[in-house]
């Protein structure tokens, strides 16, 4: 009896300890090191790939006077590089993280790696709409015509990869990534059915939409996505705890108080508008809403209150990387900035696909 | 009327009737044990309690209240779940998981240590809830549910998966639960567990309440062995199957099975 007193002591010492290392420990899995400097860094990182990226291409402009243009110092290439290059720069930035951050929020509320709005057949729902638009003459929206017809389509692409690949309240991988091919090919006729009936100058716009390219930035193409993009991110920092929670399941996040109808609708709304925004200016452009979100949960973790900005700013870098690729690989030529991010999104998606299966132990 | 108050539930899902008019009730500070056996019936009655489910028929208050009309944040404020599987689609770290029961509401630092100390997984809070082994999963997820902090715990096999001394603990933990004032409804296998900690079991069987009542009254040899379809002998309010019997039919392996289970057979 006694012996077992004594033998219960320093058990009771050793939960104590630790209760204090776990402390420590509860405090640092709240706020990682890595997830502290990331976001800094990121921005730092940001910050001169705009600059690298506003001053070289086919003239080439000295990082001083770009840094000079932007306080408004007027040199040799000032018309350039506000014409030109600015916009054009503004324009990759808004897309990438406009990207990047739809993945983000649809892989939370889908509970899912592999959701995202090229896979699962969003953006080319967004493209139906945006080519549509085009081909039908709908512009009662003004400027603002092609989004939000672009918008539409994305959102009823993700509506149905919703409704179709859910069940039990989480998606299984194998059901998300064949509905996604499914709703692909029925985008893509629906694109082919406007091909056929369009006449030339809206097949260019079409070939536009489909290979993906910020070469046509302007401040006007910048204006009509700003409020679109700029609402989408601004909103989806407010569902990081609740898309959190989601990762439990949907009955466990209800009964931790989520209201996951509503969740899930607005979460959807915005991706959409996200992935929407991002096509009409850009047309389809892949995989950069799988490959930054899943980089960052490699860094930093799952917690969306990190993911959701630090993947607006990765997005926003990798965009204007694969932009500065597209303009230097074949000069003076450029590449279609959406075939680039597939050729480099595909193989990373197989990778992934490869490796969720693993971890699964295969899938019937 | 008790704290959480089930009237009249039927429940049908497709042909089947999962709950056929089961009426069940608890009060403050009282733990019901809900036992019986696979397919009676038990998690069907929890996601009704829990308003994961609407039923056919029937009404459930909770607080005085009527379940239906309660958004999920009010109904989180009275009530936490704890489900029998519970699967999380990224990795998360142990604290950040049970931090997760503090949705709503500012985080507060000393529930978070008090309940992971309670549940014994203080020294896995950095640790990714996906790399931890059943039990230890158990455990973290009742961490997660005590944080919520609702007077009302709906629990569905929490010591399932667990060892013998974490079985006694979490037993305890919601034992006392219930002495601070709480009510905890929650479904068991071992009806010893039950026994020495419930102050009722409801025993259900084919979506009905076959008995309801103190262990004491409900823990009968001839109910049990009934119920169960099962020859059981309770004694000294320990419940035990009766093992030196012939009760099962021997079970013959398909022919072509492994050799070397048929050539030990009559050895043995």
């Amino acid at each position: 009896m006694t012996q077992q007193v004594r033998g219960a002591r320093p058990d009771k010492t050793a939960a104590r300890t630790d209760h204090r290392a776990a402390a420590g420990a509860a405090g640092v899995a709240r706020s990682p090191a890595a997830s502290r400097l990331l976001i800094p860094a990121l921005a730092v990182l940001l910050a001169t790939l705009c600059v690298v990226s506003a001053g070289i291409g086919a003239v080439q402009v000295p990082f001083d006077e770009v840094l000079g243009a932007l306080t408004g110092t007027r040199t040799e290439h000032f018309e350039v590089l506000w014409a030109i290059r600015f916009p054009r720069v503004v324009l990759a930035l808004m897309i990438g993280a406009a990207l990047a951050v739809a993945g983000a929020g649809m892989q939370g509320v889908f509970g899912n790696p592999l959701a995202e709005p090229g896979v699962i057949g969003v953006s080319s729902g967004a493209a139906v709409g945006a080519v549509g638009a085009i081909v039908l003459g709908f512009s009662a929206l003004g400027g603002w015509s092609i989004t939000v017809a672009a918008f539409a389509g994305g959102f009823v692409a993700t509506i149905a990869v919703y409704a179709l690949a859910r069940n039990g309240g989480r998606t299984e991988v194998v059901t998300l990534v064949l509905t996604g091919v499914a709703v692909n090919a029925v985008a893509g006729a629906v694109v082919g059915i406007f091909t056929f009936v369009a006449d030339d100058e809206e097949l260019r716009s079409i070939t536009f939409w489909s290979l993906g390219s910020v070469g046509g930035a302007s401040w006007a193409v910048v204006a009509a996505m700003a409020p679109f993009a700029l609402l989408g991110l601004a909103a989806m920092p407010l569902f990081s705890k609740a898309l959190d929670l989601l990762a439990l399941g949907e009955r466990s996040a209800r009964h931790l108080g989520v209201d996951t109808e509503r969740v899930r609708i607005v979460v959807i709304g915005l991706a959409a508008l996200l992935t929407g925004a991002g096509v009409a200016a850009a047309g389809i452009i892949g995989f950069v809403g799988l490959v930054v979100p899943h980089l960052i949960r490699l860094v930093a973790g799952p917690s969306h209150r990190i993911l959701i900005p630090a993947s607006a700013l990765a997005g926003a870098g990798v965009m204007l990387l694969a932009d500065l690729a597209a303009r230097m690989v074949v000069i003076p030529a450029e590449l279609p900035i959406g075939v680039l991010t597939a050729l480099l999104g595909g193989p990373f998606f197989l990778w992934l696909l490869r490796r969720t299966r693993r971890e699964q132990g295969g899938w019937a | 009327m008790g704290m959480i108050d089930a009237a009249g539930i039927t429940w049908r899902a497709g042909r089947a009737t999962l709950l056929d008019d089961v009426c069940v009730e608890a009060g403050e500070g009282e733990l019901v044990a809900i036992v019986g056996p696979n397919g009676a019936g038990k998690s069907s009655l929890l996601a009704v309690l829990a308003g994961d489910v609407r039923p056919d028929r029937g009404s459930v208050t909770i607080a005085g209240a009527a379940l239906r009309g309660l958004r999920p944040a009010a109904l989180a404020r009275l009530r936490a779940v704890l489900p029998q599987k519970v699967t999380l689609a990224f990795p998360f770290t142990v604290a950040q998981v049970v931090e997760m029961g503090q949705y709503g509401r500012p985080y507060d630092e000393r529930t978070q240590r008090e309940v992971m100390d309670a549940t014994e997984v203080a020294h896995l809070a950095h640790r990714a809830f996906p790399t931890l082994s059943g039990g230890e999963q158990a455990r973290v997820s009742l961490a997660r549910v005590l944080a919520q902090g609702a007077p009302v715990l709906l629990l569905d096999e929490p010591t399932a998966p667990l060892d013998l001394r974490h079985q006694e603990q979490v037993m305890g933990l919601v034992r006392q639960r219930a002495r601070l004032g709480d009510t905890v409804v929650v479904v068991l296998h071992d009806l010893n567990l039950a026994a020495a900690y419930a102050d009722r079991i409801v025993v259900m069987r084919e979506g009905r309440v076959a008995a309801d009542g103190a262990p004491g009254d409900v823990l009968d040899a001839g109910l049990l062995s009934e119920v169960y379809a099962c020859p059981i002998e309770v004694r000294d309010n320990l419940v035990l199957p009766v093992r030196h019997c012939d009760f099962f039919p021997e079970v013959r392996l398909p022919l072509g099975g492994p050799s070397r289970t048929s050539s030990s057979a009559p050895a043995g």
